[in-house]
């Protein structure tokens, strides 16, 4: 594996330009007081009831069992001036990919041009028939996306960013990024009276915004609802905490009924009409007529109503067919294609395990690199070599060679690292970023996103249901 | 706002009003186990206790017999009975929990924070070191839970579904305590069925307790020697009042000993008492007006004559057709209420 990034230490373990404020008070600190405030955010976490549910695991209770992500103390810092230039990246990432999505249920004029292949849209299982033709108000399908971006090292020491993987179709997180921010203010006020950090208080505001702007067109005042599944979903903290903070009414599948194409829920006034949905729940369970007939989450008749364009389902229904991992290798050639424009963020160098040639080298250097089935998600169905046995990396092979197209390969970046409080201290742990993009009338973010870490040692995978912890993500201006 | 919600606020409020009355009589009842009395009298208490929420039954299968700590243990931890303060809080939390985003925050960091403190509190063994504290703090959250939502709860509709609730709820637990405690001395007076030579005595000293105001004595008389039953109706009847923090509250009103019509009558009638039947069928009645919809008119009604019922209701004439039978048939309308509360407005057929 090449050299690490830290993002706090450079060459020599010199701090770096914008984490020395943060340094120099950290090191005012004494260790007890770190000490307690951890055990302080510990307890507000869970009496404001910042949980997620482990599926499978139970409790005593015989109910899904409800954990804290861990969250450190330490933020994850990213200069202005770094952060202007990804998010021009971003705008036109997820612009270009709504483009795409676009094209595909209608002209398929990318396909047409021969920059994607064909099968791999159509033959798709995340491609959605039922989306053929269909029109979507202001061409917008995917209204909030969580684009994954790491760092990584270059042979000179110097970090680059990377996109790892869009998420078009019900992105999470967001919540943490806002509740690590409100936590890290509640702990060390001061710190934030010494910095000059970028709020991100405001998205929910953008969120509704962007939501409003996408209602039907004959909607003045449009009534917007978040969906969930329930909860006992492991993101229900999430569903809840957006639809108090906008205002907006929760709503489970039972809530909803469909009647002459439009959707209404249920109210202690009787049947009120939903103008907009944002649906927490996936394309497969949001309509029994249409997709899994045995679903609950959903409601009969949605999917004709939101065709009929008497509702917005946001996101809109078949978005995954541009955030699955086999169409990512193409991202850097739609931008091109559809916005005549170079990538400003770069794509992980991927290998695409339907290409013969590609096939080849994955299999003679699966030790290197990291192997993800296009339909995974969450880090599992995945190897990362480097990190695993030689019983676990031919098990694997046997797999990859039964389904080739079933996976992409990359190498292993090393991600970058960030002081992390650990058992014994403080030490580096590798990190992500997940930036969360809104797109309605304009595209809009606020300035950051989530911080995930890896806290066990040498681990790459984030992921929370897999011991990943969460930081809170700070642009700074200089 | 959507029906499903208006039922978890509904419910949320009627489960932690349940725990905090559970409480109240567990507390009472421990209490007068502190005094020296004999055990017969204190299986009565504990056995009241159960026969109140309807689970003598299901307490007899499983636990057996009756004593203080199989009662306290069936009442205050155990998971498998729906009663328990385990039970409701718990109840009262998730409800909370499915729409919290209705609530504001403090309103639920108040539930999720009792809830997450009362699980250390039954695995530090809390209810059995020092039940009395225990208990008080069961009422202390409850009243924060209550004190909570009237202090930072924008009055909208979720509003007052939780009133609804705590206030049905209320109702409840108030007539079925005083249905049980006056059960408990089994009186003829107060409509029930024979009586055994006992409880003639006991009898005896009702209508001599009622009569002594008249300053005429006549017939048998009360103080043939047994000061002991005198003894117990006053702690009887001052536990029943401290039960719903009624005890300062007669002295106030009444000014005078403590007689069991004027403790029934505060209970049931008495509109400022805010535990009395009145006094929680009025707050049920307001509240129900402000989230009256097109289909609720016949519920309003049913709560509305329940309501005047009470207002324009006297103690001797409920007395004279029998307490318990007048209880009885207030908790089956008190029931029906809920019922119709609940198709109205909480899980309505599909439109």
């Amino acid at each position: 594996m090449a050299v690490g990034f830290d993002e706090m230490r450079g060459e020599g373990g010199t701090v770096r330009e914008h984490y020395r404020g943060y340094d120099r008070w950290l090191s005012e600190q004494p260790p007890q007081v770190m000490l307690s405030r951890r055990e302080e955010a510990e307890v507000i976490f869970r009496r404001v009831g910042i949980t997620f549910a482990v599926y499978g695991a139970k409790d005593e209770d015989g109910k899904g069992t409800e954990r804290l992500i861990p969250f450190d103390l330490i933020p994850r810092v990213i200069p202005a001036h770094e952060w202007r230039e990804m998010e021009r990246g971003l705008r036109q990432r997820v612009t270009a990919l709504n483009r795409f999505i676009h094209d595909v249920y209608h002209g398929q004029e990318i396909l047409k041009a021969g920059m994607v292949p064909t099968e791999q849209v159509i033959g798709n299982a995340q491609f959605r028939n039922e989306m053929r033709g269909v029109d979507v108000p202001g061409g917008t399908y995917s209204h909030i996306a969580g684009i994954d971006i790491v760092r990584a090292a270059n042979a000179d020491g110097s970090g680059s960013y990377y996109v790892l993987e869009d998420n078009l179709r019900v992105p999470s997180g967001v919540s943490y990024m806002l509740e690590n921010r409100k936590m890290m203010m509640r702990l060390f006020p001061e710190l934030f009276s010494r910095h000059r950090v970028a709020p991100v208080a405001h998205y929910p505001d953008l969120l509704l915004e962007t939501l409003r702007s996408v209602a039907p067109a004959a909607v003045n005042d449009p009534t917007v609802v978040v969906l969930t599944p329930g909860m006992y979903n492991s993101a229900y903290f999430e569903h809840a905490f957006l639809a108090q903070q906008m205002g907006i009414e929760l709503v489970e599948g039972q809530d909803l009924f469909v009647k002459d194409n439009f959707v209404y829920m249920r109210t202690t006034q009787g049947p009120k009409r939903v103008d907009v949905i944002y649906r927490r729940v996936d394309d497969d369970f949001l309509d029994p007529l249409a997709f899994r007939k045995d679903s609950t989450l959903g409601c009969a008749g949605l999917l004709s109503a939101y065709r009929a364009g008497n509702v917005t389902l946001s996101n809109a229904i078949g978005t995954g067919v541009a955030d699955d991992k086999s169409i990512y290798p193409y991202v850097p050639k739609m931008i091109e294609f559809y916005l005549g424009e170079k990538p400003i963020l770069a794509n992980v160098p991927t290998h695409v395990c339907r290409e013969a040639d590609d096939l080849a080298y994955v299999l003679d250097h699966l030790g290197e690199l990291v192997v993800k089935e296009v339909h995974g998600a969450g880090g599992y169905g995945m190897l990362v070599g480097p990190a695993s046995t030689k019983e676990e990396i031919e098990n694997f092979r046997v797999a990859l060679k039964a389904d080739p197209s079933r996976y992409i390969a990359q190498p292993t970046l090393a991600l970058s690292t960030c002081p992390t409080y650990v058992e014994s201290g403080i030490a580096p742990r590798h990190i992500d970023l997940r930036p969360f993009v809104l797109s309605g009338k304009t595209v809009q973010m606020v300035p950051g996103g989530l911080t995930r870490v890896a806290l066990k040692e040498g681990s790459l995978v984030v992921n929370s249901s897999q011991g990943g912890g969460t930081k809170d993500t700070w642009i700074l201006e200089a | 706002m959507l029906s499903r919600t208006a039922d978890h606020l509904f419910w949320m409020a009627r489960y932690m009003e349940r725990a905090e009355n559970t409480a109240r009589m567990l507390d009472v009842n421990y209490q007068m186990s502190l005094l020296p009395q004999s055990e017969a009298a204190a299986e009565r208490g504990w056995r009241g206790l159960l026969s109140i929420s309807e689970l003598t039954g299901d307490f007899a299968k499983r636990y057996g017999e009756v004593t203080p700590k199989n009662v306290m243990d069936y009442m205050v931890s155990d998971a498998a009975n729906g009663s328990s303060i385990r039970s409701c809080l718990m109840a009262a939390r998730e409800n909370a929990r499915a729409v919290r985003g209705t609530l504001t925050t403090e309103v639920w960091e108040t539930q999720n924070q009792t809830w997450l403190e009362f699980q250390r509190m039954v695995a530090t063994d809390a209810f059995q070191r020092s039940p009395g504290e225990a208990f008080e703090w069961v009422k202390f959250r409850s009243h924060l839970s209550r004190g909570v939502t009237v202090g930072t709860m924008l009055q909208d509709e979720a509003f007052h579904f939780l009133r609804i609730g705590s206030f049905l709820e209320r109702a409840d637990n108030t007539a079925r305590l005083v249905d049980v405690k006056f059960h408990a001395v089994d009186s003829e007076f107060f409509g029930f069925g024979s009586a055994t030579g006992l409880r003639r005595d006991r009898l005896a000293i009702l209508q001599a307790q009622a009569q002594s105001q008249g300053a005429v004595a006549p017939g048998p008389a009360a103080g043939d020697g047994n000061g002991k039953d005198v003894e117990f109706d006053f702690y009887h009847w001052s536990a029943v009042l401290r039960s719903v923090s009624g005890f300062e509250v007669y002295r106030k009103v009444y000014r005078n000993v403590i007689r069991p019509e004027r403790v029934a009558e505060l209970l049931i009638l008495r509109p400022d008492m805010p535990r009395s039947l009145a006094a929680c069928m009025h707050e049920v009645v307001s509240n129900l007006h402000r989230v009256a919809n097109e289909q609720s008119k016949d519920t309003l009604r049913l709560a509305g004559r329940l309501d005047a019922d009470l207002q324009y209701g006297r103690i001797d004439e409920i007395l004279a057709t029998g307490l318990h039978a007048y209880l009885t048939q207030f908790l089956e309308r008190v029931n029906a209420l809920g019922v119709g509360i609940s198709r109205d407005f909480l899980v309505p057929v599909a439109a």
